[in-house]
Protein backbone atom coordinates (compact mmCIF):
# COMPACT_ATOMS: atom_id res chain seq x y z
CA UNK A 1 0.00 0.00 0.00
CA UNK A 2 2.72 2.47 0.92
CA UNK A 3 5.11 3.45 -1.82
CA UNK A 4 7.84 4.02 0.74
CA UNK A 5 8.09 7.78 0.28
CA UNK A 6 5.04 8.66 2.31
CA UNK A 7 2.82 8.89 -0.75
CA UNK A 8 0.08 6.29 -0.68
CA UNK A 9 -2.76 5.16 -2.87
CA UNK A 10 -5.42 2.74 -1.69
CA UNK A 11 -8.30 0.89 -3.22
CA UNK A 12 -11.47 0.61 -1.18
CA UNK A 13 -10.73 -2.87 0.09
CA UNK A 14 -7.37 -1.73 1.42
CA UNK A 15 -9.02 1.25 3.09
CA UNK A 16 -11.42 -1.10 4.86
CA UNK A 17 -8.53 -3.27 6.03
CA UNK A 18 -6.65 -0.27 7.35
CA UNK A 19 -9.71 1.02 9.20
CA UNK A 20 -10.18 -2.37 10.82
CA UNK A 21 -6.73 -2.53 12.43
CA UNK A 22 -7.54 0.34 14.79
CA UNK A 23 -10.49 -0.78 16.91
CA UNK A 24 -11.39 1.49 19.82
CA UNK A 25 -9.71 0.87 23.15
CA UNK A 26 -12.13 -0.08 25.94
CA UNK A 27 -14.07 3.00 27.09
CA UNK A 28 -12.99 2.61 30.72
CA UNK A 29 -9.30 2.67 29.74
CA UNK A 30 -9.74 5.80 27.67
CA UNK A 31 -11.76 7.52 30.38
CA UNK A 32 -9.12 6.73 33.01
CA UNK A 33 -6.36 8.12 30.78
CA UNK A 34 -8.39 11.28 30.13
CA UNK A 35 -8.88 11.77 33.86
CA UNK A 36 -5.17 11.41 34.52
CA UNK A 37 -4.58 15.12 35.35
CA UNK A 38 -7.35 14.97 37.96
CA UNK A 39 -6.09 11.62 39.27
CA UNK A 40 -2.57 13.00 39.67
CA UNK A 41 -3.95 16.00 41.54
CA UNK A 42 -5.77 13.65 43.91
CA UNK A 43 -2.67 11.48 44.30
CA UNK A 44 -0.80 14.61 45.31
CA UNK A 45 -3.48 15.37 47.89
CA UNK A 46 -3.13 11.84 49.31
CA UNK A 47 0.64 12.27 49.58
CA UNK A 48 0.29 15.66 51.29
CA UNK A 49 -2.22 14.27 53.76
CA UNK A 50 0.00 11.25 54.43
CA UNK A 51 2.93 13.53 55.16
CA UNK A 52 0.88 15.38 57.72
CA UNK A 53 -0.91 12.39 59.27
CA UNK A 54 1.15 9.34 60.22
CA UNK A 55 -1.85 7.04 60.83
CA UNK A 56 -3.25 7.92 57.41
CA UNK A 57 0.18 7.28 55.92
CA UNK A 58 0.25 3.80 57.47
CA UNK A 59 -3.21 3.13 56.06
CA UNK A 60 -2.14 4.17 52.56
CA UNK A 61 1.07 2.12 52.68
CA UNK A 62 -0.78 -0.96 53.97
CA UNK A 63 -3.63 -0.77 51.47
CA UNK A 64 -2.99 1.71 48.67
CA UNK A 65 -5.82 0.34 46.51
CA UNK A 66 -8.43 1.14 49.15
CA UNK A 67 -6.89 4.54 49.85
CA UNK A 68 -7.07 5.37 46.16
CA UNK A 69 -10.67 4.23 45.87
CA UNK A 70 -11.60 6.30 48.92
CA UNK A 71 -10.09 9.31 47.15
CA UNK A 72 -12.08 8.39 44.01
CA UNK A 73 -8.93 7.56 42.05
CA UNK A 74 -8.94 4.43 39.89
CA UNK A 75 -6.57 1.94 41.54
CA UNK A 76 -4.61 1.06 38.40
CA UNK A 77 -1.19 -0.51 38.89
CA UNK A 78 0.29 2.76 37.63
CA UNK A 79 -1.49 4.84 40.28
CA UNK A 80 -0.57 2.37 43.03
CA UNK A 81 3.05 2.53 41.89
CA UNK A 82 3.03 6.33 41.94
CA UNK A 83 1.63 6.47 45.46
CA UNK A 84 4.11 3.84 46.72
CA UNK A 85 7.02 5.68 45.11
CA UNK A 86 5.97 9.05 46.49
CA UNK A 87 5.53 7.70 50.02
CA UNK A 88 8.88 5.92 49.84
CA UNK A 89 10.43 9.28 49.00
CA UNK A 90 9.24 10.68 52.27
CA UNK B 1 -15.73 20.74 7.25
CA UNK B 2 -14.22 19.92 10.62
CA UNK B 3 -10.89 21.52 11.40
CA UNK B 4 -8.61 19.44 13.54
CA UNK B 5 -5.68 20.71 15.54
CA UNK B 6 -2.40 19.31 14.30
CA UNK B 7 -0.60 16.91 16.61
CA UNK B 8 1.89 19.66 17.39
CA UNK B 9 -0.82 22.19 18.26
CA UNK B 10 -2.53 19.65 20.48
CA UNK B 11 0.69 18.85 22.33
CA UNK B 12 1.40 22.55 22.85
CA UNK B 13 -2.05 23.03 24.38
CA UNK B 14 -1.58 20.02 26.65
CA UNK B 15 1.74 21.37 27.82
CA UNK B 16 0.04 24.67 28.65
CA UNK B 17 -2.27 22.77 31.00
CA UNK B 18 -5.36 22.61 28.78
CA UNK B 19 -7.23 19.59 30.16
CA UNK B 20 -9.67 19.49 27.27
CA UNK B 21 -6.69 19.20 24.91
CA UNK B 22 -5.33 16.35 27.01
CA UNK B 23 -8.64 14.53 26.61
CA UNK B 24 -8.45 15.05 22.86
CA UNK B 25 -4.88 13.78 22.75
CA UNK B 26 -5.91 10.62 24.60
CA UNK B 27 -8.85 10.20 22.23
CA UNK B 28 -6.62 10.69 19.18
CA UNK B 29 -3.96 8.17 20.18
CA UNK B 30 -5.86 5.69 22.36
CA UNK B 31 -6.54 3.28 19.49
CA UNK B 32 -2.92 3.45 18.37
CA UNK B 33 -1.47 2.65 21.79
CA UNK B 34 -4.11 -0.02 22.36
CA UNK B 35 -3.38 -1.67 19.00
CA UNK B 36 0.37 -1.75 19.61
CA UNK B 37 -0.05 -3.37 23.02
CA UNK B 38 -2.94 -5.70 22.19
CA UNK B 39 -2.32 -6.60 18.57
CA UNK B 40 1.31 -5.93 17.66
CA UNK B 41 2.60 -7.34 20.96
CA UNK B 42 -0.44 -9.53 21.69
CA UNK B 43 -0.33 -8.75 25.41
CA UNK B 44 -3.05 -10.28 27.57
CA UNK B 45 -5.83 -7.82 28.39
CA UNK B 46 -4.69 -6.95 31.93
CA UNK B 47 -1.09 -6.36 30.81
CA UNK B 48 -2.27 -4.30 27.84
CA UNK B 49 -4.37 -2.17 30.18
CA UNK B 50 -1.43 -1.53 32.51
CA UNK B 51 0.78 -0.60 29.55
CA UNK B 52 -1.96 1.64 28.13
CA UNK B 53 -2.33 3.58 31.39
CA UNK B 54 1.41 3.78 31.92
CA UNK B 55 2.00 5.13 28.42
CA UNK B 56 -0.41 8.00 28.97
CA UNK B 57 0.84 8.63 32.51
CA UNK B 58 4.42 8.89 31.28
CA UNK B 59 3.37 10.95 28.30
CA UNK B 60 1.59 13.40 30.60
CA UNK B 61 4.56 13.55 32.93
CA UNK B 62 7.23 13.91 30.24
CA UNK B 63 5.45 15.90 27.56
CA UNK B 64 7.82 18.82 28.20
CA UNK B 65 10.75 16.62 27.12
CA UNK B 66 9.38 16.11 23.62
CA UNK B 67 11.80 17.88 21.26
CA UNK B 68 9.39 18.11 18.34
CA UNK B 69 5.71 18.46 19.18
CA UNK B 70 4.72 17.03 15.81
CA UNK B 71 6.64 13.85 16.65
CA UNK B 72 4.21 12.82 19.39
CA UNK B 73 3.06 9.72 17.50
CA UNK B 74 6.48 8.06 17.01
CA UNK B 75 7.32 9.07 20.56
CA UNK B 76 4.22 7.30 21.86
CA UNK B 77 4.95 4.29 19.66
CA UNK B 78 8.46 4.01 21.06
CA UNK B 79 7.23 4.44 24.61
CA UNK B 80 4.52 1.80 24.15
CA UNK B 81 6.99 -0.56 22.54
CA UNK B 82 9.47 -0.20 25.38
CA UNK B 83 6.82 -0.77 28.04
CA UNK B 84 5.46 -3.82 26.18
CA UNK B 85 8.96 -5.30 26.04
CA UNK B 86 9.40 -4.65 29.78
CA UNK B 87 6.12 -6.43 30.40
CA UNK B 88 7.09 -9.43 28.26
CA UNK B 89 10.51 -9.56 29.86
CA UNK B 90 8.97 -9.65 33.33
CA UNK B 91 6.77 -12.59 32.42
CA UNK B 92 9.34 -14.60 30.42
CA UNK B 93 12.31 -15.10 32.71
CA UNK B 94 13.87 -17.99 30.84
CA UNK B 95 13.38 -16.75 27.33
CA UNK B 96 16.44 -15.36 25.51
CA UNK B 97 16.41 -11.56 25.51
CA UNK B 98 16.44 -11.22 21.72
CA UNK B 99 13.38 -13.42 21.22
CA UNK B 100 11.09 -11.48 23.53
CA UNK B 101 9.81 -9.02 20.94
CA UNK B 102 7.53 -10.53 18.26
CA UNK B 103 9.35 -10.58 14.92
CA UNK B 104 6.66 -8.73 12.99
CA UNK B 105 6.31 -5.73 15.32
CA UNK B 106 7.96 -3.28 12.89
CA UNK B 107 5.56 -4.25 10.12
CA UNK B 108 2.60 -4.14 12.48
CA UNK B 109 3.46 -0.63 13.68
CA UNK B 110 4.05 0.53 10.09
CA UNK B 111 0.55 -0.70 9.21
CA UNK B 112 -0.87 1.09 12.25
CA UNK B 113 0.86 4.29 11.12
CA UNK B 114 -0.84 3.96 7.73
CA UNK B 115 -4.12 3.31 9.47
CA UNK B 116 -3.70 6.45 11.59
CA UNK B 117 -3.29 8.48 8.38
CA UNK B 118 -6.51 6.95 7.05
CA UNK B 119 -8.27 7.73 10.34
CA UNK B 120 -7.04 11.33 10.09
CA UNK B 121 -8.72 11.57 6.70
CA UNK B 122 -11.81 9.86 8.08
CA UNK B 123 -12.10 12.57 10.74
CA UNK B 124 -12.62 15.14 7.98
CA UNK B 125 -15.56 13.30 6.41
CA UNK B 126 -19.17 14.19 7.29
CA UNK B 127 -20.41 12.66 10.56
CA UNK B 128 -22.61 10.10 8.80
CA UNK B 129 -19.72 8.65 6.81
CA UNK B 130 -17.30 8.73 9.71
CA UNK B 131 -19.72 6.92 11.95
CA UNK B 132 -20.79 4.23 9.52
CA UNK B 133 -17.23 3.37 8.42
CA UNK B 134 -15.94 3.30 11.97
CA UNK B 135 -18.80 1.10 13.13
CA UNK B 136 -18.48 -1.36 10.27
CA UNK B 137 -14.70 -1.70 9.99
CA UNK B 138 -13.17 -0.69 13.32
CA UNK B 139 -15.98 -1.75 15.66
CA UNK B 140 -16.94 -4.78 13.55
CA UNK B 141 -20.67 -4.07 13.91
CA UNK B 142 -23.22 -5.88 11.74
CA UNK B 143 -25.46 -4.11 9.20
CA UNK B 144 -28.36 -4.67 11.56
CA UNK B 145 -26.60 -3.12 14.57
CA UNK B 146 -25.49 -0.17 12.49
CA UNK B 147 -28.96 0.26 11.04
CA UNK B 148 -30.53 0.23 14.51
CA UNK B 149 -27.97 2.66 15.93
CA UNK B 150 -28.13 5.13 13.07
CA UNK B 151 -31.83 4.61 12.33
CA UNK B 152 -31.11 3.52 8.77
CA UNK B 153 -32.70 0.63 6.85
CA UNK B 154 -30.13 -2.20 7.06
CA UNK B 155 -30.58 -2.82 3.32
CA UNK B 156 -28.98 0.57 2.59
CA UNK B 157 -25.90 0.11 4.78
CA UNK B 158 -23.72 -1.67 2.20
CA UNK B 159 -24.25 1.01 -0.44
CA UNK B 160 -23.63 3.78 2.09
CA UNK B 161 -20.39 2.11 3.16
CA UNK B 162 -19.32 1.88 -0.46
CA UNK B 163 -20.10 5.56 -1.10
CA UNK B 164 -18.31 6.62 2.09
CA UNK B 165 -15.23 4.56 1.19
CA UNK B 166 -15.16 6.35 -2.16
CA UNK B 167 -15.31 9.72 -0.35
CA UNK B 168 -12.53 8.61 1.97
CA UNK B 169 -10.43 7.59 -0.99
CA UNK B 170 -10.99 10.97 -2.63
CA UNK B 171 -10.04 12.74 0.59
CA UNK B 172 -6.79 10.77 0.78
CA UNK B 173 -6.02 11.34 -2.88
CA UNK B 174 -6.60 15.06 -2.35
CA UNK B 175 -3.88 14.93 0.26
CA UNK B 176 -1.55 12.93 -2.01
CA UNK B 177 -2.21 14.06 -5.59
CA UNK B 178 0.89 12.27 -6.92
CA UNK B 179 -0.43 8.95 -5.67
CA UNK B 180 -3.84 9.68 -7.19
CA UNK B 181 -2.21 10.25 -10.58
CA UNK B 182 -0.17 7.04 -10.45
Amino acid sequence: MSTGDGVTSYNEEQLGELLSVLPPAPDAWVQAAKELPLALKRLEEIVERAKADESYRRHVVADPETALEQAEVVAHAQNVEIIRRRLDDK
Amino acid sequence: MRVQLTDGQLVARCRAGDQEAWGELVERFSRYVYAIASHAFKLPEHDAEDVFQEVFARAYEHLHKLRDDDAIRPWLAQLTRRLCIDRLRASAHEQPEDSIEPTDVDDAIATLDESMAVHDALAILPDGCRDILDRFFARDESYRTIGDALELPSGTIASRISRCLAKLRLELEGRNPEAAAS
